[in-house]
């Protein structure tokens, strides 16, 4: 029993349950966090009254979640209906499986990598999840069979699809650089100074500035948040779902945000390390893993921060804008950066 | 393992498949859904082959891209009822069934003969990763590549020429 407990494939699954019940309290937290911030922000002081600080917040609004009734529209195609959520909350989960949020660390003697999947192309992998996470907000677009949903369907599609030819080209310069699609070796090229991140010594600060905006287009947040534009579409994709199903669109989303931010993390600001030649400077162990660790949660957390800062900072995008930035100014710029990376890279200009 | 796997797979790449063409639900947008889990199925069967970078272009292009925009336009004609259509013309009519017949009787016919002479060799340690393959994309199969890539690039040009007379 002990041996099947401490065996590879079941150690596999610790770090799944680890890694998922991390990301449902960041979401949790981030829930907080973003109504907080806005409070700040539009001088206010958003919900302070659960809990100190109002941190229980997130625990109240699950529970009033489980306890809300659960409607299914007459008229809606029930199987796609229901399905929908799962759709969109398996598929935001799923990305989050290649991505390296640590070294590798010992412990009970064996070495355990702090990553779920380390394939070969995983890259490809994350981009698969994310292209196939627009099936779940297109199927309950559709299956709500409401004028509001069918049009906040479309718009995901057209807007999603539009946005990951940009994010694509603006990855594929790092991939030039590093040379591998295996986060786990992109982010140990990255080790030591800050300056040998990607977004620096790689040259790839304008794909780095891509991948952020295609991001915020492919999580459909602000300014870029069609899909569910209240003032247009009433709540968009979402506005015939209740309870649960709905809160699992709402977490699908913070989890895409989660996972957008941390690929941009692993992609260009060097994954879980520092910045700093710590190993270098005599550190190792558990006090280091422990570090690194807190450092690629806190490069994340900036990026949920800034999240929440564009939210309030930029008004929404009108729809025939957004396909223009996307398509007019994004696309041709992320490959004229693809092309200049191509250069760079056969003239050994990169450091690496 | 593998092979549970296979069959798990099996069962649902034949069902979604089946899913698309039965009149079960009389639905396009229900067909299409089916197609994409038949696609993604069919990626699922790349990996089990050590074919992992085909398998993330199978689900990135086919279920991700030209998926979504089939359901797309599905969504903005709204076709809900094809109650109406059977089929039609001499070819669905006649041809199609032969022809389906005939592909199904080969295929059975293979499954059931003994195995015969050609053996292959063992894959190589690298095969299926994106250096493998674009090893060979680029060294041995450089001119068929570029030639695909031509095509496509006609067959861009042509659909907008098509689409758009007056540009």
């Amino acid at each position: 029993m002990k041996e099947l407990l401490l065996s590879q494939p079941v150690f596999t699954l610790y770090t799944i349950a680890l890694v998922v019940i991390c990301l449902l309290t960041g979401v949790a937290l981030m829930t907080w966090v973003e109504r907080r911030l806005s409070g700040v922000i539009q001088f206010r002081w958003g919900p302070n009254r659960v809990g100190p600080m109002g941190l229980f917040q997130p625990v109240a609004d699950g529970v009033k979640f489980f306890w809300k009734e659960d409607v299914i529209p007459r008229d809606a195609f029930a199987p796609v209906f229901v399905l929908a959520p799962a759709l969109a909350m398996i598929t935001a989960l799923c990305a989050f499986a290649v991505i390296p949020f640590g070294p590798t660390i010992e412990l009970l003697g064996r070495k355990i990598p702090l990553v779920i999947l380390n394939v070969d192309g995983g890259i490809l992998f994350a981009l698969a999840a994310t292209s196939l996470g627009v099936y779940g907000i297109v199927c309950a677009g559709w299956a709500s069979n409401s004028k509001y949903s069918l049009m906040g369907g479309l718009r995901a599609s057209a807007q999603m699809i539009s946005y990951e030819l940009a994010l694509a080209l603006a990855v594929i310069g790092v991939l030039l650089v590093s040379g591998t699609l295996r986060p786990v070796e992109i982010v140990a090229q990255q080790e030591g100074w800050f300056w040998n991140w990607n977004v620096f010594s790689g040259w790839q600060l304008l794909g780095f500035l891509i991948f952020l905006v295609a991001g915020y287009a492919e999580t459909n947040r602000l300014p870029f948040d069609m899909p569910e534009a209240e003032s247009e579409l009433v709540a968009g994709y979402h506005t015939e779902y209740s309870s649960m199903k709905f809160s699992m669109f709402f977490m699908a989303e913070y989890v895409n945000m989660i996972t957008s931010a941390a690929l941009a993390v692993t992609l260009f600001l060097g994954g879980y390390h520092t910045g700093l030649p710590l190993a270098e400077w005599g550190l190792s162990g558990w006090p280091l893993w422990i570090i690194q660790i807190l450092a690629f949660v806190a490069k994340v957390g900036f990026f949920m921060f800034l999240f929440v800062w564009v939210r309030w900072t930029l008004p929404r995008f009108r729809y025939d804008q957004l396909m223009a930035l996307g398509w007019k100014r994004l696309f041709p710029v992320a490959l004229a950066n693809l092309m200049a990376t191509a250069v760079l890279v056969a003239l050994d200009l990169t450091g690496r | 393992m593998e092979s549970i796997v296979f069959i798990v797979l099996s069962i649902l790449a034949v069902a979604s498949a089946l899913v698309v063409i039965l009149p079960v639900f009389r639905n396009a947008i229900v067909s299409a859904l089916a197609l994409a889990l038949n696609l993604v199925c069919v990626a699922g069967f790349f990996f089990l082959l050590d074919a992992q970078f085909i398998g993330f272009l199978q689900v990135i292009v086919y279920a991700g891209a030209i998926m979504v925009l089939i359901l797309f336009v599905l969504m903005l004609l709204n076709i809900h009822d094809e109650r109406h259509l059977g089929p039609s013309g001499f070819f669905q009519r006649f041809l199609g069934p032969l022809l389906a017949v005939g592909f199904a009787a080969i295929i059975v016919s293979a499954a059931l003969l003994p195995a015969t002479g050609t053996s292959f060799d063992a894959a190589e340690e690298e095969f299926g990763t994106v250096n493998a393959l674009g090893m060979d994309l680029f060294t041995r199969f450089f001119y068929p590549f570029e030639a695909i890539s031509l095509l496509l690039v006609v067959a861009m040009i042509g659909a907008v020429l098509l689409a758009k007379r007056r540009l």
